[in-house]
């Protein structure tokens, strides 16, 4: 293995020959010294420029350069959420490193170093990047300093307790001599790794919640110098651009490429199969990728629909409707709610509708792979590695560890380039495959148009609930009663035990009722099995429909109940005093319960709260709302409050609390992906549309001061949205809306 | 044969003639900073500077930056402007996954280049053509702002 990945590696342009490499997957297991001759660049162009030299790898998460440079390896991906920078915070903590001299590099694919502690195979997801490393990060970190401590100690003679460090430089205050981590690494390397180190105590922490630290990504993707897929080219490298059949699980007939072969510049075209998960299609291979855009469009393909999914979203919806009528499995149940339902004082009855939703990240779908000598190799934003690694072994008749995958930025994904099927990895590899039978032997980049990617699956799926709620005479909500129908995203996947038990894929049910402390209950799903459209995680996986209709519902209630909805909740979250305490930090820094600025004259505004948790995390948002006379409406502010236990980058944080805000809002106000007979009807942004700034509020957010252990931040700031700004729109104008996306609904009479 | 200058240097091209300036700038020079996200300039990630205009190159051809000058956001920093929004965005750190924000400083550029003191209003008409996935507009509003503060 060693060997194959390093002599995959010696085949980079930039020709560095990388002994390190050789030694960095010598089976080393856990902590393992290795000297290091030339720094291994992952394919990011924009450091491959730097000089070897002898250096200090004390584990699987840091080497240290004569240089100074410390290079933190990152074993998630980092696709905005700014896990490069928090993955080095925790290591460099502990390190005492000089953060300027701190640089990231993302892992290859490797399951015995890399794995997500909490996901058991390596790959990113579930907001647990932070969550998962908090310790091991720490300890790598940690054991290192030990060594170049210990370094030093021999060096100058001395007891290692006598010594300091900060900043990159050990410190001897009783004779005042210091030396630099560059200078102390050769000599580190030589060293026994400790095998137990002490963290520190919290309260010594400097780069640990510290406000303001700098994203280790500010400045290459503010000079154009960050590499995405996208921006990889190997030499001989063809660019693939396909036509896909418009229905799912559609196969090619026939083609004629004539036309496409005529145009100067397409090297190849090449049909190519797909799997029940996957496109079939036919790529057009050139150099340039707008000639093979040209020649694309230039097929002429018939397609079998034989087998394919036919169905339109108002089917789909009737279908789910009626299944909503019928007794689905029973996911949770308390109390009695037949008792509870026979004679409530007030009944609340609603039905919610969520269509299906495109990730839409600004970098469409792509990967760059490379069949030779027995070997893969995969250049991706990297979110799934083991799997990947599987299945494209699989398919390829390999050794997993024969196909290696090189990790470089994700220009979004909110989810989809964790696919449990590697679709469009699958894809780039069987057109390799395909051109490879056609005599065409080079460097594959499959490049998804906006179209392709808008229309490529793999979708939060559509959803039905129908809710009823009991209140008594005294206002008190005693029953709930929930049916959800919705695909289920992991069932008939290799991760199907992962999260199926009994029939009910924990993704699709929760956070429905959730937290609420309501004495009878039931939520119920059905899952539909003849509806095949594929679907995936999007950002917040369930909670991106049941907190919308949890939190709306619960504002219902309040209301029937003639409640403040901050209140009303109170007593239903006395067991939750997390929940609570975001809601109420939320409603304080809102000024809830305050009146609004007026509006211009004939405006409308409101305010409305909505509290989530997802993920271990808890949020809050107070959203405000303007109203105009033609039911058009403006979300005008939105306050945040946040609890993720230890903030380890309060900047990070908020970032992305803004961008879940931004994220979600994109969601609730726009977001549909339709079917009409089983083909997708949205293509780019102009039919599917995305949030824009000048539809982006001001967002205030606000951390709850933890000592807990961090959790997510990358989802949960996704949930509560949605429905905060419901709530605000029904404070305004008296109007329920329980149909998503918003749209203009409140533009009808 | 169209002759340009890219980022002050010149350049002459004789392919075709329709190619959108992206993917030769992209594909042909491997100046991959300029980013491709729609194809139909929906999304603004493609963004470049002809004669200091903040055009969409994925809808623009080679064919009409015949005698102009190409700025990217290679060379945004070689001027006073591009260098304060970049310092902005760093400084405010404005961003997540990164894959528009070239196209955001080359539109934000041009915006300050032409409304020293812009408002929100005049920044979300100017930049409501750049889309941003991650949500990052209320940084960019901000960094706007800041540059606008940097440069007076």
């Amino acid at each position: 293995m060693a060997d194959d990945y390093s002599s995959a590696i010696e085949n980079e342009p930039s020709g560095i020959v990388n002994v390190s490499r050789r030694r960095f997957v010598q089976g080393l297991g856990g902590l393992a010294l290795g000297v290091y001759l030339a720094p291994l660049m992952m394919g990011r162009a924009s450091a491959a420029t730097r000089p070897g030299h002898a250096g200090f790898e004390p584990n699987a998460f840091v080497r240290i350069g004569t240089d100074d440079t410390v290079t933190v390896i990152a074993k998630h991906i980092e696709m905005g959420q700014g896990s490069y920078t928090g993955l080095a915070t925790l290591l460099a903590e502990e390190l005492d490193a000089d953060w300027s001299r701190v640089r990231v590099e993302g892992a290859p694919a490797d399951v015995k170093r890399y794995k997500n502690l909490f996901l058991g195979v390596q790959g990113t997801g579930g907001s647990t990047a932070m969550a998962n490393s908090f310790e091991q990060m720490r300890k790598a970190g940690a054991t290192a300093r030990a060594m170049l401590v210990s370094a030093a100690a021999r060096q100058w003679k001395v007891s290692p307790d006598s010594l300091t460090v900060s900043n990159g430089v050990v410190h001897h205050p009783a004779s005042g001599r210091q030396a630099r981590f560059g200078q102390l690494a050769v000599a580190a390397a030589k060293l026994p790794v400790p095998q137990e180190v002490r963290l520190k105590d919290p309260k010594d922490f400097t780069l640990i919640g510290k406000a303001g630290l700098p994203r280790k990504d500010n400045t290459d993707k503010t000079d154009g110098r960050a590499v995405f897929t996208q921006d990889v080219k190997l030499p001989g490298m063809l660019v693939a651009v396909v036509a896909h059949p418009p229905r799912f699980g559609g196969t090619v007939k026939s083609v004629d490429a004539s036309k496409a072969k005529a145009i100067p510049g397409v090297v190849a075209v090449v049909p190519y199969s797909g799997t029940a998960h996957t496109f079939a299609g036919v790529a057009v291979l050139a150099k340039n990728t707008w000639v093979a855009k040209k020649g694309r469009d230039a097929l002429d393909v018939q397609w079998d629909d034989s087998h394919a999914f036919k169905l339109g979203s108002d089917k789909i919806l009737a279908q789910y409707r009626q299944a909503a009528a019928k007794p689905g499995l029973i996911a949770h149940q308390a109390g009695d709610i037949d008792a509870a339902f026979a004679q409530p004082a007030k009944l609340i009855e609603a039905d919610y509708q969520f269509p299906y939703l495109a990730h839409a990240a600004m970098e469409p779908m792509n990967c760059l792979v490379r069949l030779q000598g027995g070997r893969c190799e995969v250049w991706n934003g990297e979110q799934f590695q083991t799997v990947d690694q599987a299945t494209i072994a699989h398919q390829l008749g390999l050794a997993p560890e024969k196909v290696s995958i090189t990790q470089l930025y994700a220009g979004g994904s909110f989810g989809r380039r964790a696919s449990p099927f590697s679709d469009y990895l699958s894809e780039a590899v069987a057109i390799a495959q395909a051109a490879g039978k056609q005599g065409v032997h080079a460097p594959i980049k499959l490049v998804w148009t906006r179209e392709e990617d808008t229309r490529g699956g793999y979708y939060r799926p559509l959803f039905f609930h129908r809710a009823r709620l009991a209140l008594d005479s005294a206002g008190n909500l005693v029953g709930w009663h929930q049916h959800l129908v919705g695909q289920s995203i992991l069932a008939g996947t290799p991760l199907e035990g992962f999260g199926v038990k009994s029939g009910i894929d924990a993704t699709s049910v929760e956070g429905a009722a959730e937290p609420y402390d309501i004495p009878n209950r039931r939520i119920e799903l059905s899952t539909p099995r003849n509806i095949t459209v594929p679907v995936l995680w999007f950002r917040s996986v369930g909670h991106t429909h049941t907190a919308f209709s949890t939190e709306t519902m619960i504002d219902e209630a309040a209301v029937a109940a003639g409640k403040d909805p901050v209140e009303f909740r109170r007593a239903l979250l006395a067991k939750h005093p997390r929940h609570w305490g975001v809601l109420q930090l939320a409603a304080e820094k809102a000024g809830w319960g305050t009146k609004l600025a007026p509006g211009a004259a004939g405006e409308k505004r409101g305010r409305g709260i909505a509290v989530h948790e997802s993920f271990n995390s808890y949020v809050a948002q107070v959203a405000e709302v303007t109203v105009k006379p033609d039911g058009s409406f403006k979300v005008d502010r939105v306050v945040c409050a946040v609890d993720c236990g230890l903030a380890i980058n309060p900047d990070v944080v908020k970032a992305q609390m803004e961008g879940g805000i931004g994220f979600g809002l994109a969601a609730a106000l726009h977001g549909a992906i339709t079917l009409k007979d089983g083909v997708v009807e949205q293509s780019n942004f102009h039919d599917y549309p995305v949030l824009r700034i000048n539809e982006m509020p001001a967002v205030e957010v606000h951390i709850v001061r933890s000592a807990e252990k961090p959790t997510g931040v990358g989802e949960p700031g996704v949930p509560p949205i949605a429905p905060a700004v419901a709530n605000a729109l029904f404070a305004a104008t008296g109007r329920r809306i329980r149909k998503l996306p918003f749209g203009d609904q409140l533009k009808t009479a | 044969m169209v002759k340009f200058t890219i980022n002050g240097k010149a350049h002459s091209f004789d392919g075709d003639p329709a190619m959108p300036l992206l993917w030769y700038l992209r594909d042909e020079l491997a100046m991959t900073g300029t980013k491709y996200g729609c194809g139909m300039a929906l999304c603004g990630a493609c963004t470049v500077h002809l004669d200091g205009q903040a055009v969409r190159s994925c809808v623009t051809p080679v064919s009409a930056a015949g005698g102009k000058k190409i700025t990217t956001i290679e060379g945004v920093d070689a001027e006073r402007v591009g260098r304060a929004v970049q310092d902005a965005w760093r400084k405010l750190q404005v961003v997540q996954c990164g894959y528009c924000q070239s196209g955001q400083i080359m539109t934000a550029t041009a915006l300050l280049a032409a409304n020293k003191n812009p408002s929100d209003a005049d920044i979300d008409a100017a930049m409501s053509g750049n889309i941003c996935r991650c949500g990052t507009y209320v940084r960019i509003r901000a960094a706007i702002h800041e540059a606008a503060r940097a440069l007076t």
